[in-house]
């Protein structure tokens, strides 16, 4: 079967700000990345802050246009934005940010915001909205009686459940999801997290899941993508990827989540500072940070090859798919 | 060997509304102390209220000292001199720290001016010795640069530069690292980790990262609606948590490592200040809670084993070493 999203050599490039001297230097937020989400999967996108994972989101849904490559849908070309073939793909696939609150409109009842989508889809009859809606509450754990209140009045989690209940009201392939825990208090965030993983449960629903907490992606995704300044730089099954991470750069990530009973020295620090987006290292873009960088690093861009069943990585360092696994 | 800094009883209350119940804590000198607790439990306004930096509308009351200073209740002029001089604080909000309108150089020398009286050269070559401590890649190149030209890993790194300037012997970070990349949070862990050991300052961080707390913390407390739950050492409080809600805490984070279970959340919600259950404030959320727990508010007291707690029906205190193990490769990852 073909996968649900594929993407191709997608490329996004911004005007950028001006710089000190008044020149506009652009930024290639998403400099070709090609992916692909499997039906019922959660891929989860992680990287360095800047380095174009929301960007990414926004190309997958066609919200933000791409410059270069190709994004299929279901085995469809994605239709333009703005067309009314676009909008009519997009009850099928749905976003989710970070914010809540910025997300829902303040002066509007819950119920009626959860509702908005089948309104404008025209989905079934007012009748079937309102059960639609109460089913909907039900599903990610919001009482009948909140139905009536209003965005302020509830919790954090209860809103991004309400913003997560919307964006699955018309009953979606896919929901890209832009750190939609990470405003969350560590016990409200797990409320969300399972909410999440009950969505997986049927395995109907397929997720993109962009966000910088590892652990989360760790405990909610299927395969893992790792971005460093625009491009992937690793990818492969959660499980494998994070045991066994190749790229120097998801060693250091992976390596710079706190743990009690580790030693901060026994941290992989990195050196330097994150990259300008706008002035992109030559080759490799990780090589200015990177302990193991040499002169092909300098000059020349790694392609992401095979390391290990499922799993890619772009470093002149690692060695194609390795046989046997480092002790 | 004496506190450095003694809070007693403080309270504070916004428009009538209390949201500090009492807070007694002391830091020693050179120790590195954690706070934690959800989003609204009282981190932050417990230190800004011991600075004398809440809007003039909060009501605050207690005691505060430092060393030989009763700090509760001094002049503006007074604290203005201890805070940034004896005790320095990095924001939660970095914006607020760094002025966007001056050089960061500049500001440097100011704060060197202010707190330690150095001028001319004296105070440029003291600044830039911070920049370099702090890890500002050419920091004689960049010392002109206006701080929108700082990455935002180096603006805390230049907060934490400018915290330093008064040589403080404490310094209270509240959530320092919250708002940087995975990579450059560690950074700043190690950065703060490093400076505590030779300047010998005493540190207070607060965050809501119990595992970037367990790394630079040597003992911690956890707040809950404006009260102290459960202190004590870091290796005591995470390995063995006694109180409901600190053992909550570590449930709900997922693992880096293990087999990928739901998660354990902490059901409902942290109560509004204006509308505090009776009784114990976790009640509504605990699982091991009883009628007492409806009606009367446990104290915090001492335990044997050095912590203190508040919990009427606390979790059993001696689990055995198997149980430890479960739970240091589990939920603490
Ligand atoms: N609308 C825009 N106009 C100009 N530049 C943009 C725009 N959106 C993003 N960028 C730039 O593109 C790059 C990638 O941004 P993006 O928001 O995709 O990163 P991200 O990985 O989501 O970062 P974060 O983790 O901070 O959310 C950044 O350098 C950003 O400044
Ligand atoms: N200036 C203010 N005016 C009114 N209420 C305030 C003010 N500052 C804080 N509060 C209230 O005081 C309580 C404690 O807030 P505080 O900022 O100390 O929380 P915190 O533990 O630091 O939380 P966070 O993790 O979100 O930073 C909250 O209920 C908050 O709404
Ligand atoms: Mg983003
Ligand atoms: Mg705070």
């Amino acid at each position: 079967m073909s996968p649900l999203l594929e993407a191709n050599d997608l490329v996004r490039v911004y005007a950028g700000r001006k710089g000190l001297f008044g020149k506009a230097v652009p930024v290639r937020a998403v400099d070709g990345v090609s992916l692909r989400v499997n039906r019922g999967e959660t891929l989860g996108i992680v990287g360095e802050s800047g380095s174009g994972k929301s960007t990414l989101g926004r190309l997958l849904l066609g919200v933000d246009p791409a410059q270069g490559g190709t994004v299929q849908f279901d085995g469809q070309q994605l239709p333009e934005a703005g067309t009314q073939a676009w909008r009519a793909l997009r009850a099928r696939m749905q976003m989710v940010y970070q914010d809540p609150l910025a997300a829902l409109d303040r002066r509007l009842t819950i119920a009626t915001q959860i509702r908005e989508p089948l309104d404008i889809h025209r989905v079934g009859t007012p009748e079937q909205r309102e059960a639609r809606v109460a089913e909907l509450m039900r599903a990610v754990g919001l009482r009948p009686d909140q139905a009536g209140r209003y965005p302020h009045e509830l919790s954090g989690g209860q809103r991004q459940r309400v913003v997560i209940a919307r964006a699955l009201a018309t009953d979606p392939d896919l929901l890209v999801c832009d750190e939609p825990v990470s405003a969350l208090d560590v016990s409200i965030q797990a409320q969300v997290v399972n909410l999440l993983r009950e969505l997986q449960g049927d395995g109907r629903l397929s997720m993109v899941f962009i966000s910088h907490d590892l652990k989360v992606v760790r405990n909610l995704c299927d395969r893992v993508a790792v971005m460093y300044l625009g491009r992937i730089v690793e990818e492969g099954p959660s499980e494998e990827l994070f045991a066994n991470p190749q790229h120097p750069y998801t060693q250091a990530l992976i390596s710079s989540v706190p743990e009690p009973g580790r030693a901060l020295d026994s941290r992989v620090i990195l050196q330097g500072e994150p990259p300008n987006p706008a002035r992109r290292p030559s080759g490799c873009a990780f090589h200015p940070r990177c302990a193991r960088a040499t002169d092909i690093c300098r000059g020349q861009v790694p392609d992401l090859i095979p390391v290990a069943p499922g799993q890619t990585a772009a470093c002149h360092h690692v060695t194609g798919a390795r046989a046997t696994r480092a002790a | 060997m004496a506190n450095l800094v003694e809070i007693r009883d403080l309270r504070v209350a916004f428009d009538g509304v209390p949201v500090l119940h009492g807070i007694d804590l002391d830091v020693r000198p050179g120790e590195a102390l954690g706070l934690v607790g959800e989003s609204g439990c009282g981190k932050s306004v417990t230190w800004l209220a011991a600075l004398g930096l809440l809007p003039s509308k909060a009501k605050v009351s207690g005691t505060v000292t430092l060393g030989e200073t009763d700090l509760s209740g001094a002049p503006q002029a007074k604290l203005e001199k201890v805070r940034g001089g004896r005790i320095a604080m990095i924001f939660q909000d970095p914006s607020s720290a760094l002025n966007p309108v001056l050089k960061v150089g500049r500001q440097l020398c100011e704060a060197l001016r202010l707190h330690r009286g150095l001028t001319g050269n004296d105070a440029r070559r003291e600044a830039l010795r911070l920049m370099d401590m702090v890890g500002i890649p050419d920091a004689r190149g960049r010392f002109s640069l206006y701080p929108h030209e700082f990455s935002g890993g180096q603006c805390q790194r230049l907060m934490i530069a400018m915290a330093l300037a008064g040589e403080p012997d404490l310094l209270i970070a509240d959530e320092p690292t919250t708002a940087l990349d995975a990579t450059i949070q560690a950074q700043i862990l190690d950065l703060l980790a490093r400076l505590r050991a030779e300047m010998n300052m005493a540190i207070v961080f607060i965050s809501h990262d119990l595992g970037a707390v367990a790394q630079v913390c040597e003992r911690v407390c956890v707040m809950y609606a404006g009260r102290i739950v459960e202190q004590g050492a870091v290796g005591l409080l995470f390995e063995r948590p006694r109180h409901p809600y600190t053992r909550g805490l570590f449930d709900a984070i997922p693992r880096l490592h293990g087999p990928r279970t739901p998660l354990v959340p902490i059901p409902g919600t942290v109560p509004d200040p204006r509308n505090l259950p009776k009784g114990c404030a976790f009640q509504p959320r605990c699982a091991h809670a009883r009628g007492f727990c409806q009606s009367e508010r446990p104290d915090l007291l001492a335990q044997k084993d050095g912590r203190k707690l508040a919990c009427a029906f606390p979790l059993p205190e001696g689990s055995e070493e198997v149980e430890r193990e479960v739970r240091r490769e589990g939920m603490l990852q």
